[in-house]
């Protein structure tokens, strides 16, 4: 490999990782606040690009502003799929929960093809982000850097909500004891609400530039990046935002690494970050920045 | 939990099971003999179903390991028997990229012990991977079996020489559309899974879910009895798999995708965790639920109302049916209940007492 396919796939794998760690965050907070894998999230990421595709297709708004309104409204989405399915499961048995949300991932994904069809729809991408540029040997897009700065900016934004702020704290409270914080007049429905809205749309960001990246979209492509995510969410410590940041990078570089690294081997591409995970899993078997469960005898 | 040593209460019951057994074989010598194909197919279907759940169901209800990783036990299941029970001829026509490998290329086996052989190969990969990823609990022993599924759907996809790659295998011998074999092999993975349960090492399985370190302490094993739950869960999950390579005829790594797994999961809770009885009787519920479902998407009017055409509408609708049993019955239809001879005639005496009561 020479340092300009190097530098290239680097690129790459920064954008790979950056989409990976947005969804992973969705995961993460939701599985710290309610322990809960919220096995929707992959459709809710499917739905932010079909947003933007019929806010952008339907109305013809500027880009900028359909990106905008496509988010709300997925965030929205997420906050109706925690009231309908999830709230009144709060008490019951974990498992139960579960399969509600693998109810919720079955019913989102087939309205969707009912809804949306069953054919992959082309992605609006405006010119500025398929412009490309040389810079020495390399060719870059312009969407090569802005989905790692837009990925990087709504990560701060996180960052500073959940670790500056009156919410966050709530946030971070719930996760700690759900009742003990309710005693202390967090109002634990509200802040559930939140997680879910500020998850979702991360997610729907995330499902708009994964759509600028490969810009065709159908009802099942939430699938494969959701299981990804979520695999990375777990490989940083299920419940640790910084894990799921962390785990998302590593994910997309290693993956981008590998297939570039070893052409032979692509096919395998997608068994790859499983294996990562396991080999993780077993040196340190809540991941890399998980909280250590000691059981007290 | 009451022992009754009642003799008279014990040949009862041994009727009452020999009874039940016959009627059962006459119901299924009647319906291979007299429903239609389409019949047959949805009630071997169902069968299936029951393998898969029972076996889930020993794995995560009784002794509690979270494992997301039945897709891929069946996968190596269905890819054992179709190698096994493939004609050489046909072995010729599928493999034309890259030649079978050894000792597939050589041997034609009879369905039986080729299906024997898939459950031993799911039992073996089970081993493998259960003696190094059984250490993790909870949520991440889910995701890592559920990694482990993928990786070997992944590398069934990328080895040509024996899956034949993304084309996978077609024109398996269809012996499994048969109920003897389905709902004969469901019986089979019942008996097995409550003999086990109901036995030492039935409770040493429930403590092991109620409290690994109390179990520890109290001298059970905690890899020996993970390590066999899980193995003898994915035999029958292999066995499962390969009957259903055999109904369907056709396979390829797509097919062992982890919704399978979900589906199956699907089936074990809203049966009930830990209740047999709960995930045989939902299978079929569930099984039979999605094909009457069918009709709803082919079009229909009611007077002026008229509803075209939607594919797809069936899942959705299956979908909401779905949410609100889980969230009218978050135990499960069953609980953690089971049919009985002894629930049933204590349930009988307790009618028979309160009428004397009154009568009295």
């Amino acid at each position: 490999m020479t340092w300009a396919v190097f530098a290239q796939n680097l690129v790459n794998g920064l954008s790979l990782g950056s989409l990976y760690a947005l969804v992973a965050i969705g995961y993460t907070m939701v599985y710290g606040i309610l322990r809960l894998i919220n096995f929707a999230h992959s459709n809710i990421f499917m739905l932010g690009a079909y947003m933007l595709f019929y806010a952008d297709l339907m109305f013809r708004l500027p880009w900028w502003l359909s990106f905008v309104i496509a988010v709300i409204v997925t965030a929205i989405m997420g906050v109706i799929v925690e009231r309908a399915a999830y709230r009144p499961l709060r008490q019951a048995p974990r498992i139960s929960a579960l399969i509600s949300a693998i109810g919720v991932a079955y019913f989102i994904e087939n309205l969707g093809l009912v809804v949306f069809g069953g054919r992959p729809k082309p992605f609006p991408v405006p010119a500025f982000f398929s412009k490309s540029y040389q810079l020495g040997s390399v060719y870059m897009a312009n969407i090569a850097w802005v989905v790692p700065l837009l990925s990087g900016i709504l990560l701060f934004g996180l960052m500073v909500l959940v670790y500056r702020t009156k919410v966050g704290l709530a946030m971070r409270a719930i996760s700690h004891d759900m009742e003990t914080s309710s005693l202390m007049s967090v109002d634990v429905d509200r802040i559930v609400a939140i997680t879910f809205g500020v998850g979702s749309a991360l997610a729907a960001a995330g499902g708009i530039m994964w759509g600028l990246k490969y810009p065709q979209i159908n009802p099942l492509m939430g699938t494969v990046p959701g299981l990804k995510a979520f695999t990375a969410a777990v490989l940083g410590g299920i419940g640790s935002i910084p894990g799921a940041m962390i785990g998302g990078m590593l994910l997309g570089m290693l993956e981008i690494m590998l297939v570039a690294s070893m052409p032979a081997l692509s096919g395998f591409r997608d068994a790859f970050a499983f294996l990562v995970l396991i080999v993780i899993l077993l040196a340190r078997p809540s991941g890399l920045m998980g909280r250590e469960y000691r059981e007290k005898v | 939990m009451q022992i009754q040593h009642d003799p008279r209460r014990a040949r009862l019951k041994l009727i009452l099971t020999l009874l039940s057994l016959a009627l059962s074989a006459l119901a299924i010598w009647w319906a291979n003999n007299n429903l239609s194909s389409y019949y047959l197919r949805i009630l071997n279907l169902a069968g299936i179903n029951a393998i898969l759940a029972v076996s889930m169901n020993l794995i995560f209800g009784f002794t509690g390991l979270f494992s997301l990783g039945h897709a891929g036990f069946m996968a190596v299941g269905a890819y054992t028997c179709a190698l096994l029970t493939l004609p050489m001829r046909s072995k010729q026509t599928i493999f034309l990229l890259a030649p079978l490998a050894w000792p597939f290329n050589a041997v034609t086996l009879p369905p039986f012990p080729a299906v024997l052989l898939a459950g031993l190969a799911a039992a073996v990969m089970a081993y493998l991977i259960g003696l190094p990823v059984l250490r993790l609990r909870g949520d991440y022993l889910g995701i890592a079996t559920l990694g482990f599924a993928e990786i070997i759907r992944v590398v069934a996809n990328n080895i040509p020489t024996i899956t034949n790659g993304a084309l996978g295998l077609k024109g398996i011998p269809s012996f499994a559309n048969n109920l003897w074999w389905t709902w004969g092999w469901a019986a089979a993975t019942v008996w097995v899974t409550s003999r086990l349960v109901n036995s030492v090492y039935g409770r040493s399985l429930l403590a092991v879910k109620e409290d690994e370190v109390a179990a520890e302490i109290m001298g059970v094993n905690l890899t020996y009895h993970k390590i066999l739950s899980y193995v003898i869960g994915s035999a029958f999950a292999g066995v499962g798999g390969a009957l259903m390579g055999s109904l369907v005829t056709a396979i390829n790594p797509k097919t062992f995708g982890f919704m399978l797994t979900f589906n199956i999961l699907i089936i074990v809770v809203a049966g009930g965790l830990g209740s047999i009885t709960g995930s045989v009787i939902t299978s079929v519920i569930y099984t039979v639920l999605l094909e009457a479902l069918r009709p709803i998407e082919s079009g229909w009017s009611i007077g002026p109302l008229h509803v075209p055409e939607i594919p797809g509408l069936r899942m959705v609708v299956f979908a909401l049916v779905l949410l609100v049993i889980i969230l009218f019955y978050q135990r499960g239809l069953f609980g953690g209940r089971e049919f009985t001879w002894d629930g049933v005639l204590d349930w009988i005496d307790r009618k028979r007492n309160r009428k004397q009561e009154v009568a009295g």
